[in-house]
């Protein structure tokens, strides 16, 4: 793709009205000069997605540049979690119609751990627990396959003993943790924590943090937040769903959408959060008819 | 089950190759006349060759068992060929002269018997069809007063021993296949450690079927002097054939006051294919017997057999002895497993663990089955006993049968069980963090195994996880 054709795509592309709230001066320098980084990260085009026979997304349309934080939000059932996991390539979800683009790659095209391996990360609503293998054993093995496929050397269990010190400190884990097996037994904030942590440690370029703060505490909220913005970078993307604005006090959105019944039925930036903390949905819901 | 696990767990068997080498076999049949060409080719002393008789005209009057949660086709006894030795197998001076064949397809197996290539601090001994082939680091084990051979060349050069033990833990009238077993054996692995001495280096036996239409019944004896520990591995395997063909072994140990003997076993014999043709018919007897202070502790990592029969078990008859079963069996396609331990307390003060892991996939069946005995003078008798199965698919089966019986009130035992199943969510974690499905199968596999897999010498433990992977590629992982 050439510069022009990078940049002139991600004007006409937006397909929520975004340039008010973030003007072309505003954006990060890079992002005009080099090509390279002039592709989008995410483009989203009318994609449904089902579940059996159920059609849970109908339609959902985003571009996200690299750099960006997006709030994904919206009521119980509105699909929010399912468009997370049809990111990241759970096989639980067919997509029946539209497309998704991936740095210019075609996303859909890819096994879920391809997806993993070119720098797509999804931090999991509920953490699944894995008995006998221990945390850091498993992260080890997840940071060599992410090496492997960019052709670079695994790194030996030293190695990554000192690679793992920073990243902790990051969340405030305590290295014991690293001994535990994967998840299991672990309370509800240290599996959001070890979330984060598996995220710092990958380094995606394309986060997607599915419900982060459910049944967090306030204490574990701040901590998994501030992580979060420990690792925003301006090549580095992630979307945020939530249910709740609480979450967005702490990982500020340059966008939020509101999704609905399978449909994103208002975006604008992170006022928008505000207005919904003090509105609620149903005033967004009622005139498009959910 | 999606379709990435189910490729995972139909993985190829990779040592189905069959050795081009002339045999001398014996024609098929089961008779006393079969009997004493056996004895004869080994050239035995009268009184083996009585005891195999007798076992013989004991197993005439036994039926085959069938408590067991198997099925199988009836075994026609005299379709068999009781003996096949490879034509150039004399006795050796020296592994130089093995044929080169041979050492050809331990190579292919990863194991090496020539002096470079071997596994630094473990001694081999190669059992091929009926014979043993050739066992190495003989030097280094004479030095310290450590008998390690092939069961034939044990009768000859130390009767004495083989007399006082064979039969003494599993004796002939044992049950229907240690009957068959002790009228038609062949060779099998004989070690004997001597007082205070402690084996410096592992034992390792390696077990190949080869000829067509052949049973494998080789006969394993152990004994650990007074204060003697010994830690001994066997690793098997087949070839791909169309036919089922049968193994009966028998594994005696014998620990004396203070001795410790350690057992593990790596059974990958054939499978048989997807659809369940084929592969080896593994009936086992296996027994310990601790005396005083005595420790016999078996691990077994069970991947291979059509069919398997088999509980390694502890007779605890000295005060403080100590029993151990660390199992990890897993079955895929049609493959049926039946195996467990019986721990038998009958000293004071014994004690003994069982850990069991049951892994199942494909349309795979499997069964624990304990049993956990403690005889009234068995003052303070301990047990914990863990079962826990693993369901891969939702063809497959697993099943618990645990046996107690306590006979003493002091006793104390526990039993825990559980049942899982690799779900689309744990590989799907795994998936999104960069691995592949076969490579998220097999740490989930691993992990639930852990426990068992410390227990192997560090040798194995890693050939295990991987064969495990094997195992379970088109099936489980």
């Amino acid at each position: 793709m050439s510069a022009e054709g990078g940049r002139l795509e991600v004007n006409d592309s937006l397909l929520f009205d975004a340039s008010s709230i973030a003007p072309a001066s505003q954006w990060p320098s890079s992002f005009i000069l080099k090509p390279s980084s002039a592709v989008m990260m995410l483009k989203i085009t009318d994609l449904h997605a089902s579940a059996g026979t159920k059609e849970i997304l109908k339609g959902i349309s985003l571009t996200i540049n690299p750099g960006e934080v997006h709030a994904i939000m919206g009521p119980n059932g509105s699909g929010k979690s399912t468009l997370a996991q049809v990111i990241a390539g759970h096989p639980g979800y067919e997509v029946t119609s539209g497309t998704i683009e991936y740095e210019g790659e075609d996303l859909l095209d890819m096994d879920a751990e391809i997806r993993a391996q070119a720098g797509v990360f999804l931090a999991f609503q509920y953490p699944v627990e894995i008995p006998g293998v221990t945390n850091a054993y498993f992260l080890r093995a997840a940071y060599n396959e992410l090496r492997k496929a960019r052709g670079e050397e695994e790194v030996d269990p030293i190695e990554f003993l000192d690679i793992m010190e920073e990243k902790l400190a990051l969340v405030e884990m305590d290295s014991t943790m690293m001994q535990r097996s994967v998840n299991a037994g672990f309370s509800g904030g240290e599996k959001k924590r070890n979330e984060i942590l598996q995220m710092a440690v990958l380094e995606p370029k394309l986060a997607v943090l599915d419900e982060t703060d459910s049944g967090l505490d306030i204490d574990a909220l701040r901590i998994v937040a501030e992580g979060v913005n420990k690792l925003r970078r301006k090549d580095r993307s992630t979307i945020v769903v939530t249910h709740y604005q609480r979450l967005l006090n702490y990982i500020v959105p340059d966008y939020v959408h509101v999704l609905a019944a399978g449909r994103i039925v208002r975006s604008g930036g992170k006022e928008l959060a505000l207005e919904l903390e003090a509105k609620g949905y149903d005033w967004l819901l009622e005139p498009v008819g959910v | 089950m999606s379709s990435s696990i189910e490729s995972l767990v139909n993985k190829e068997y990779a040592y189905g190759f069959v050795t081009d080498i002339e045999s001398d076999t014996i024609p098929r049949g089961l008779s006393e006349e079969t009997i004493r060409q056996i004895s004869a080719k080994k050239n035995e002393p009268e009184w083996l060759l009585d005891w195999r008789l007798k076992a013989y005209r004991r197993w005439l009057t036994m039926t085959e068992p069938h408590w067991s949660n198997v099925k199988y086709n009836p075994i026609d006894y005299q379709a068999q060929t009781y003996y096949s030795a490879p034509k150039s197998v004399k006795p050796l001076q020296s592994l130089a002269e093995v044929d080169p064949e041979l050492l050809k397809t331990y190579e292919k197996l990863g194991i090496s018997l020539t002096e470079q290539k071997r596994l630094t601090g473990v001694a081999v001994d190669a059992i091929f069809d009926s014979v043993s082939v050739g066992t190495t680091m003989k030097e280094e084990l004479t030095k310290v007063g450590v008998v390690f051979c092939s069961f034939g060349e044990a009768v000859h050069k130390h009767p004495e021993l083989v007399k006082k033990y064979l039969g003494s833990v599993v004796p002939y009238s044992d049950n229907f296949f240690a009957a068959l077993n002790s009228a038609v054996f062949s060779d099998g692995s004989f070690v004997y450690v001597p007082k205070g001495v402690k084996c410096p280096l592992e034992l390792s036996t390696y077990f190949r079927i080869n000829a067509a239409d052949t049973g494998q019944f080789e006969r394993t004896l152990i004994v650990a002097d007074e204060g003697a520990s010994v830690s001994y591995l066997e690793g098997c395997t087949a070839p791909k054939r169309a036919t089922n063909q049968l193994h009966a072994a028998v594994v005696e140990i014998v620990a004396l006051d203070r001795g410790s003997v350690k057992y593990s076993t790596v059974q990958n014999w054939y499978a048989g294919d997807k659809d369940g043709v084929g592969g080896i018919y593994n009936f086992v007897t296996k027994r310990g017997k601790a005396l005083t202070d005595a420790k016999i502790s078996w691990t077994q990592v069970e991947t291979g057999s059509a069919i398997t029969w088999k509980y390694p078990s502890v007779i605890l008859q000295g005060d403080n002895a100590v029993g151990e079963f660390y199992s990890v069996a897993v079955v895929n396609n049609k493959q049926q497993a039946d195996t467990g331990t019986k721990m038998i307390h009958i000293g004071r003060n014994t004690r003994s663990t069982i850990i069991s892991k049951g892994i199942s996939a494909g349309q795979g069946q499997n069964s624990y089955r304990g049993q956990v005995k403690v005889l009234p003078k068995a003052e303070g008798a301990r047990n914990y006993t863990q079962c826990d199965s693993m369901l891969i698919g939702n063809a497959c089966g697993a099943h618990t049968f645990p046996y107690i019986e306590v006979a003493n009130n002091t006793a104390t035992l526990e039993h825990e069980a559980s049942t899982s199943k690799i779900g689309e969510d744990q590989i799907f974690y795994c998936k999104q963090r960069g691995l592949n499905a076969e490579h998220a199968i097999s740490l989930i596999v691993a992990g639930f195994c852990k426990e068992v897999f410390k227990e192997l010498p560090m040798e194995f433990a890693l050939e295990a996880q991987q064969l495990l992977g094997i195992s379970l590629e088109g099936s489980v992982g």
